[in-house]
């Protein structure tokens, strides 16, 4: 495993050789991600490791693209987009057109869920959807739209737990092992790469998602994507972030009005 | 800060079938912890209730603090780790939350935890694993082994599902094999 000194190292070089700062990543999980990668890449230890990091342009691209987290899955959270479905969407309804910011998206499967949200509120023909990630690999994923077919029975679960009442199926195809979810669903989506670390405010929007991404950050650079959002929300936005995330310690709390005992907060200044 | 340079101890309880039933014996007669911080890391079902939490803030006069991500951990107060999330520990007593990949088939992974905690804490740290039908655990045992921690496995005889803690006995040796009774004791006798 690698130690602490040996992390630190590693931020400093990666920042130094790519321009790429991990510094405000937690630790804790920093740590088990390169440790990890060192295991399934088959290192023989850290200063071999270290080195090809430092020298192989393609390597680190691929060090990126294993170090950051891209578990996601349709419907996470019914409650959440049960909340979403019943109070926010009727509110944003109102607007003569809606801007979405999925930050931190991955491979997009929250997206989608949202579309399918949009659309059965037959809102979706109003809607944008931008969709960042710091990785190009999921992004790639994220357009086609084309996810696991085992996922299915649980996402379909969870998108009827989160109020939905179609069938499913009606919005993918099967084969092969995959589902390809409908173009109808993805065409009112942009993907685009964005670090939320080093990268600033690129429009306005009337909802910004980032669920369970400030959870990889210390409390320095969660402070940052947070005033970034800010920047980025329009008066009497909403801000959305994951069941165990807050914006309860950060300077912008008292602008903000929490839905509930949600985690979406609405920009009240 | 000073505050944080003072060590305390942290004791991680793991557990999956079975363990709840442990718990729920030694729970009601487990003194205040004053001196040092106690975490359950528990195979649980993927919904976002709080349900594990408040059956076990009802069976124990030691306060119960909810998880969030960077919630500080303090000596006197149990821990409960949320469903779908991996628990792991930051230098400065920090809790933080991971979404990462299954380990063992299960989020939270007791291994995680150990293997984080054991990091952090050392010799300081003591892990315990319960009942269960899985092999989580085993690893991070091994691993708070090797940072001069402590490592209590419940005797399999005395498990709902021993596998868990017979994987465990194969793998490390344990500072000590205990009974329900013996746990109970053991866990107020820590100072």
């Amino acid at each position: 495993m690698v130690n602490d000194r040996q992390l630190e190292v590693l931020i400093n070089d990666v920042y130094e050789y790519h321009g790429f700062d991990f510094g405000g990543y937690s630790r804790a999980s920093l740590k088990r991600r390169v440790d990890r990668l060192i295991q399934l890449d088959g290192f023989p230890d850290f200063t071999v490791f270290l080195s090809r990091v430092r020298s192989d342009a393609a390597y680190f691209k691929h060090m990126v693209e294993e170090i950051t987290v891209n578990v996601t899955e349709m419907f996470r959270d019914p409650h959440f987009y049960k909340v979403l479905r019943e109070e926010i969407l009727p509110i944003l309804a109102t607007k003569p057109f809606i801007r979405f910011w999925h930050a931190g998206c991955a491979t997009g499967e929250e997206v989608y869920s949202m579309a399918i949200l949009l659309k059965e509120a037959n809102l979706l023909h109003k809607s944008l959807l931008y969709a960042t990630d710091i990785n190009p690999l999921v992004l790639d994923t994220a357009k086609k739209g084309i996810f696991q077919l085992r996922m299915i029975k649980s996402y379909s679960e969870n998108y009827m737990a989160s109020g939905g009442k179609n069938d499913f199926s009606q919005y993918y195809t099967a084969n092969y092992g995959l589902a390809k979810f409908s173009e109808d669903l993805s065409e009112k989506m942009v993907f685009s790469l964005h670090n939320l670390v080093s990268d600033g405010s690129f429009n306005e929007f009337d909802i910004i998602l980032c669920r369970n991404v400030l959870i990889y950050f210390d409390k320095d650079l969660q402070e940052r994507a947070l005033q970034l959002f800010d920047d980025s929300l329009s008066k009497l936005g909403y801000l959305a972030l994951g069941t165990k995330e807050t914006i309860k310690f950060s300077s912008m709390q008292d602008r903000y009005e929490q839905i509930h005992k949600e985690k979406i907060w609405k920009k009240i200044k | 800060m000073e505050e944080n340079k003072i060590g305390f101890k942290v004791v991680i309880i793991g557990g999956s079938a079975g363990s709840l039933e442990v718990l729920m014996k030694v729970l009601p007669r487990l003194t205040p912890i004053s001196k040092f911080a106690v975490v359950f890391v528990l195979h649980r079902k993927s919904a976002e209730d709080s349900t594990l939490e408040e059956l076990i803030a009802m069976k124990t006069v030691i306060p119960v603090k909810q998880v969030e991500d960077k919630t500080p951990l303090l000596p006197g107060f149990i821990y409960v780790a949320p469903s779908d999330y991996h628990l792991l520990f930051e230098t400065h007593h920090q809790l933080s939350l991971d979404t990462s990949e299954k380990i063992n088939y299960s989020r939270p992974s007791i291994d995680v935890s150990f293997e984080s905690a054991a990091e952090v804490y050392g010799p300081q740290l003591t892990g315990i694993l319960l009942s269960g039908a899985n092999s989580d655990g085993t690893n991070g045992l091994k691993v708070i082994k090797q940072q001069g921690g402590t490592v209590v496995i419940q005797d399999p005889a005395t498990a709902e599902m021993p596998y868990m803690p017979r994987t465990a006995l194969e793998n490390v040796t344990p500072d000590f094999v205990l009974g329900v009774e013996d746990l109970l004791q053991f866990i107020n006798n820590i100072k």
